[in-house]
């Protein structure tokens, strides 16, 4: 009896529920969409995957999709590691009538383990603020879309707030900056800047990496309090983002002093460092948290209705606000496509017209509902990134709190560098950069 | 440049107590059954993640005793579902079945209880303490949660050890894993032996989720701070509690000073790329031990004769 007891609550265990996708009819657009609901990095990466969920449904529900074409959308768990990313990839890019229409990696890793495969595949990866920093040159990478802003950006505006606080860049002359950064593609982009910065203006780069997946920092920590940098800049990701905060007050390291790229500063980076977090400071991708007009309709058609994935209390969060924009330059690269194409379900290729296409004014922005949220987005041949701009925010305790006004990342200095680095990899992958017209 | 030495020193010691209290549900299990299981981590993340999330609804104090009652039930239904069908197999099979163990528990884990940030706090002093000020410019940082968190360690390691080595069960328990049939043969209740040490196990567990949660919050990572104890059981020998504290002092000390001195040295001196040393230093350390004493620094020196 014991025996058939085992067997059957083992196979209850095991037994997995069988699924079936839904079958796709010929007017729907199909996007693919790679998450992390599990694993180190998942109180990171659900509210992301929300956001971008309860966009597309909402597109869905409000007006029945994009120009009547409904969306249909799948999600791979990846845990952030880039083999599952490419398996999901893989598994998903074929589906739907005309295949995925562009995809979202949501790890730096997984973007570049994709840059070589998009070209073939013909499918674009919308890496909005991370990826290769070097991507924003479309000459070169046709594929890959690092909208709203790079790592090389990020690391600009936060060095540009730091020289105005100084009194300027001249003033940073033998001053001492920290990077800690996740040791991984991710954390080691936004290197070449600093360095370039810290030639040009006489400051001393101290770089402690830290590896995956950061939850063991003390000898990085201990490093900074020997060495006392005077600004210490956090490029980190899920649970490394929090332990740096509370090392930082183990070791009593002013939190005023520090400034995170804008992967490191949304709630699940500060809250669990409780009061501990007050005064850390992180860049922006633009937006910053709390709810806005396009929350009307979300709580309309979406949440009204049952539909949405999130708490509603939490839609005003950092990472989740992160998604629904990252959702709706998707479905806006697929809108533009379709005004060239012809309403119907596209393919990747038209898609990455589209996004090459894209141009959001701030009347745009307003129709949309992310006034307040987004500054103008106008892509091109030979810009990928489409804006440069953001500001600083400052935790108090409880929210996030805009404390600068708008930098941007400045051209005479990222330009070359991005010219740079993105012919060098043309030359060694073999590309001829296409011809961009004079923007 | 003595004081850096130093504090990066004290700092490692403490986080390598932190290491031996992973190291030592390890120890405990393979002590009692000669299996190597490696759901430990998965057995803290499981562990932390019940408490804090009962912690939420209710006090610590009936929270903690609720949560303990889960892990010595999780004990049985392991013990009930997987060890006992495979009662006299290679230890091979057996550590394999705890690989599935660990991942079952680390995705229902977070089924149940969520994979989000959560906290137990156990009103742990956060601000650090400095010491002999007078002597080493900055004085030497000492941060108390962790010293509290070594008392913590060290009482568990005295009880642990008088419960081993000086009462009737503890004796058991050794005879079990010497040889589960002649442990059978002479009348021990293997089943009961069994649940107990998972049960003992899943405790030890417990407190380390305790420590590790209220220092990083309580989230998925914890699972992964479990492969910190895999070179503190090389270095210490897999049925030693005292060598799994002295290998966690060991690798928690050498990796940090690996990380602060070595680290930098190495990189100029031969123009590495960089990047952080101190994850795979200790497992070069505890091969370096290996070299010396191959059962580990307190494991039994394995004599057979042919």
């Amino acid at each position: 009896m014991s025996r058939k007891i085992q067997v059957f609550a083992v196979a209850l265990v095991l037994g997995g529920a069988a699924f079936t996708a839904p079958a796709l009819a010929q007017n729907e657009q199909f996007i693919p969409n790679l998450v992390y609901r599990t694993g180190a990095y998942a109180p990171n990466g659900i509210p992301f995957a929300n956001g971008v969920a309860d966009y597309y449904n909402l597109v869905n529900e409000r007006d029945g999709g994009i120009n009547g074409v409904k969306i249909v959308f799948e999600e791979c768990d990846t845990g952030y590691a880039t083999d599952r990313g490419v398996e999901c990839y893989e598994r998903l890019k074929g589906k739907g009538p005309t295949g995925a229409a562009y995809v979202i990696p949501l790890s730096t890793g997984i973007t570049y383990a994709l840059t070589e495969k998009a070209p073939v595949d013909k499918i674009p990866i919308i890496s909005m603020g991370y990826g290769r920093a070097d991507s924003r040159d479309g000459s070169v990478y046709q594929w890959n879309f690092p909208m709203v802003g790079t790592y090389w950006t990020a690391a600009d505006i936060i060095l540009q707030h730091i020289a105005k606080k100084e009194g300027g860049f001249d003033k940073l002359k033998g001053k001492k900056v920290a990077l800690v950064y996740h040791d991984s593609p991710y954390g080691k982009e936004p290197i070449t800047l600093l360095q370039k910065r810290a030639s040009m203006h006489s400051f001393e780069l101290m770089l402690l990496p830290v590896t995956h997946p950061g939850v063991e920092q003390k000898a990085t920590w201990l490093q900074i309090r020997q060495n006392r940098p005077d600004y210490v800049l956090l490029w980190g990701w899920g649970v490394m983002n929090s332990t740096a905060i509370k090392e930082a007050v183990a070791v009593a390291y002013p939190r005023e002093k520090m400034y995170g790229v804008w992967w490191s500063g949304a709630e699940p980076d500060v809250r669990p460092a409780e009061d501990g977090a007050k005064g850390y400071n992180a860049a922006t991708l633009q937006h910053s948290a709390g709810q806005f007009k396009l929350h009307e309709d979300l709580k309309k058609f979406v949440y009204d209705k049952g539909k949405g994935v999130a708490k509603w209390d939490e839609t005003g969060e950092v990472l989740y606000i992160r998604g629904v924009i990252n959702a709706m330059l998707g479905v806006e690269g697929i809108r533009t496509a379709q005004e060239k194409y012809g309403k119907k379900p596209m393919t990747g290729e038209q898609v990455r017209w589209g996004l090459e296409n894209l141009n959001l004014t701030a009347a745009r922005i307003k129709q949309l509902g992310f006034e307040g949220v987004l500054q103008p987005i106008k892509l091109s041949c030979s810009d990928h990134e489409g804006a440069r701009t953001g500001r600083i925010q400052t935790w108090d305790g409880k929210n996030w709190k805009i404390t600068s006004d708008w930098y941007t990342g400045d051209d005479s200095v990222i330009g070359p560098l991005v010219k740079e680095t993105a012919a060098k990899y043309a030359a060694e992958k073999k590309i001829t950069p296409v011809t961009c017209p004079a923007s | 440049m003595l004081g850096p030495i130093i504090e990066t020193f004290i700092g490692g010691l403490l986080t390598g107590i932190l290491y031996s209290l992973v190291a030592l549900g390890f120890v405990l299990i393979f002590k009692a059954s000669g299996v190597f299981n490696f759901a430990q981590g998965a057995m803290v993340l499981f562990a932390a993640l019940s408490l804090a999330r009962l912690s939420e609804v209710m006090p610590l104090y009936i929270a903690l005793p609720l949560t303990i009652a889960i892990m010595v039930a999780l004990a049985y239904a392991i013990e009930f579902l997987v060890l006992r069908p495979l009662i006299n197999q290679e230890g091979i099979i057996l550590f394999m079945a705890t690989l599935g163990v660990a991942n079952f528990l680390d995705g229902f884990g977070q089924t149940v209880w969520g994979s989000d940030i959560y906290k137990i706090d156990l009103g742990m002093p956060k601000n650090p303490i400095f010491i002999f000020e007078s002597v080493f410019p900055g004085g030497l940082l000492i941060d108390p949660s962790e010293l509290i968190a070594a008392v913590i360690c060290a009482v568990l390691v005295v009880v642990l050890a008088i419960f081993f080595q000086v009462t009737r069960v503890g004796r058991a328990l050794r005879a079990v894993a010497d040889d589960h049939q002649a442990a059978q043969s002479v009348g021990i209740p293997l089943n009961q032996i069994w649940l107990m040490v998972w049960a003992v196990a899943g405790i030890v567990a417990l407190v380390a989720g305790m420590m590790w949660g209220a220092k990083l919050g309580v989230q998925f990572s914890l699972a992964l701070v479990a492969l910190k104890a895999l070179p503190v059981l090389i270095l210490g020998g897999f049925t030693s509690i005292p060598g799994a504290i002295i290998g966690g002092l060991i690798i928690g000390a050498g990796e940090k000073l690996a990380e602060v001195i070595l680290g930098p040295v190495l990189i100029r001196a031969f123009d590495l790329a960089g990047g952080g040393i101190e994850n795979w230093f200790a497992y070069v350390l505890a091969l370096m031990f290996l070299l010396v004493r191959p059962q580990g620094l307190f494991g039994e020196k394995i004599i057979e004769r042919v």
